[in-house]
C-alpha cells in the first residue's frame, strides 16, 4: 500500500506531463472538492441562467428572434445536464447537488442576479457574458479532469452561436432608429461591468488561483482571462458604434492590451453574498419549479422501477 | 431524497466504422433511455449516427434509427455560428 505522500506526488506528475485524471483515478480530497464545488458552481449557473432569458421568449420581436433564443435556452438546460452527470462522477449525487443550490450553500454565476430589462439585454447577454463565458470555457477544454474537460468541449461548439446571435441583436439595433441605438447602448452599460465580474475576484484575492493553476483545474489566471475579454470586446462595440461605459478605458501601446477601469469589488461581493438585485428571486423560482416537477420525478422512478420488476419477473 | 441509481456512461458514433467516443455525459438509466430517444436535445451540433449507454450492459441504438435519432438537428440551421452573419472587420467572436 502506498503511503499519501507518494500518491499525491505520483498525481502530481501525471498532471504535470499533462495526461487527464479520470473518474476512478485516485485524486486528493481536495482536488476531489474543488471539482464538485467548481463543476456544480458551472451546472448551477447555466441553469439559473435559463431565468433571465426565459422571459424573452413570447416577447421576441422575430421569429428569426425567437428559434435562436429558445434554442440557447435549451442549449442551456443540456449544459446543466451534462455538467451535473461530470459532477457525479466525483461521488456526489444529482440530488445532493440541487439540494447546495436550493439552500443556498452553493453558488451559481452573479450575473443571472442582474435583471433583463429590455430586448436589447437579450443581445448583451448573448454577445458579453456569452462571451465571457467562452474565454472561461476555451481554457477549460484543457483543464485535467477529463469528463469536466470533455464537456468543455460540447459546450464551446455550442456557445459559439450564443455568443453571435447576441451580436447580431446588437448591431441590428444598434443600426437601427435613435431609440433602439439607446436601447443597445444602455444594455451594454449595465452588463459591461458585470461582465468583467464573471471571472472572478483579482488574481491578489483569489483564494483558488495558485493550487488551481498547480493542479491545472485553471490553465490562465482571473485577470489574464479578463484581459482577454477587454481586449476582444472594445473593438466589437467601437465596430457597432457603442461606447463601452469606462472613462479610464485606452489602448495601451506598450503592453499590448486595453488599460480599463477600477471593477467596483464591494458590489460584486453583494451579489455573492446575495443582495444583488435577483438573487432572491431566482432562488425562488428554482425552488419553486423543484417542488412543483416533484410528481415527475416520483412518476419517472415507479414507472422505472415497475419495468425493471416485470423485467425480474420474465426473467425467473 | 429518491433512489439513487448506477451511473452510465454515455458514448456517440459520429460516422459508421469510426469508434464510439466517451461524452462528457454519465447518467442514470432513465437518463439513458432519454439519451437514446432524444438524442436531438442531448447531442444538438453535427452529424451522429449512432450513440451507445453502458453500465454493466450496454444499451445502444438500432442503425436503422440514426435518422430518425439524428435527423432533426440537420433542419435547425439556426443552431450554428455561421447562420449568424459577422462582418470580417468584427474579430474573436
Amino acid at each position: 500500500m502506498k503511503n499519501l505522500d507518494q500518491l499525491e506526488k505520483e498525481f502530481q506528475e501525471k498532471i504535470d506531463r499533462g495526461e487527464n485524471i479520470e473518474p476512478k483515478d485516485w485524486m486528493p480530497p481536495a482536488y476531489r472538492k474543488t471539482h464538485i464545488r467548481q463543476i456544480s458552481q458551472h451546472a448551477h449557473s447555466e441553469v439559473v441562467g435559463m431565468l433571465p432569458e426565459g422571459n424573452w421568449i413570447t416577447r421576441a420581436p422575430s421569429l428569426r428572434r425567437k428559434v435562436a433564443l429558445l434554442a440557447k435556452i435549451q442549449d442551456e438546460a443540456g449544459h446543466g445536464l451534462y455538467l451535473y452527470s461530470a459532477t457525479e462522477t466525483l461521488g456526489i449525487s444529482r440530488d445532493e447537488l440541487y439540494e447546495q443550490l436550493h439552500s443556498g450553500k452553493a453558488k451559481y454565476s452573479s450575473i443571472f442576479n442582474y435583471p433583463a430589462l429590455t430586448w436589447a439585454d437579450m443581445g448583451a447577454i448573448g454577445w458579453l457574458v456569452d462571451g465571457a463565458a467562452i474565454i472561461n470555457q476555451v481554457m477549460l477544454t484543457r483543464t485535467s479532469y477529463g469528463p469536466y474537460a470533455r464537456a468543455m468541449v460540447r459546450i464551446c461548439k455550442e456557445e459559439s452561436f450564443h455568443q453571435r446571435q447576441g451580436y447580431e441583436i446588437m448591431m441590428t439595433l444598434a443600426r437601427g432608429t435613435e431609440v433602439q441605438k439607446q436601447m443597445a447602448q444602455d444594455a451594454l452599460n449595465r452588463w459591461w461591468w458585470p461582465s468583467l465580474m464573471m471571472f472572478g475576484p483579482p488574481d491578489a484575492e483569489s483564494t483558488h488561483t495558485e493550487q488551481s493553476m498547480k493542479w491545472k483545474i485553471k490553465r490562465k489566471t482571473n485577470d489574464e482571462l479578463r484581459q482577454q475579454m477587454v481586449d476582444n470586446t472594445v473593438p466589437q462595440a467601437e465596430f457597432i458604434g457603442l461606447t463601452v461605459p469606462d472613462p479610464d478605458l485606452k489602448w495601451n501601446e506598450e503592453r499590448g492590451h486595453y488599460d480599463f477601469g477600477e471593477i467596483n469589488w464591494d458590489e460584486f461581493w453583494q451579489v455573492v453574498k446575495g443582495h444583488g438585485p435577483c438573487n432572491k428571486e431566482r432562488m425562488d423560482a428554482r425552488r419553486k419549479a423543484w417542488s412543483e416537477g416533484e410528481w415527475v420525478r416520483d412518476a419517472a422512478v415507479a414507472y422505472a422501477e415497475k419495468k425493471e420488476k416485470r423485467q425480474m419477473a420474465k426473467a425467473v | 431524497m429518491s433512489k439513487q441509481w448506477p451511473i452510465w456512461e454515455v458514448f456517440i458514433r459520429s460516422k459508421n466504422g469510426l469508434e464510439h467516443t466517451a461524452t462528457s455525459a454519465a447518467c442514470t438509466p432513465p437518463m439513458a433511455k432519454w439519451h437514446l430517444k432524444m438524442p436531438v436535445m442531448f447531442i444538438p451540433v453535427g452529424k451522429k449516427v449512432g450513440i451507445w449507454a453502458s453500465s454493466k450492459e450496454i444499451i445502444a441504438s438500432n442503425p436503422k434509427d440514426s435518422g430518425e435519432l439524428f435527423e432533426p438537428a440537420a433542419d435547425k440551421p439556426y443552431r450554428h455560428p455561421t447562420f449568424y452573419d459577422m462582418p470580417n472587420e468584427v474579430k474573436h467572436i
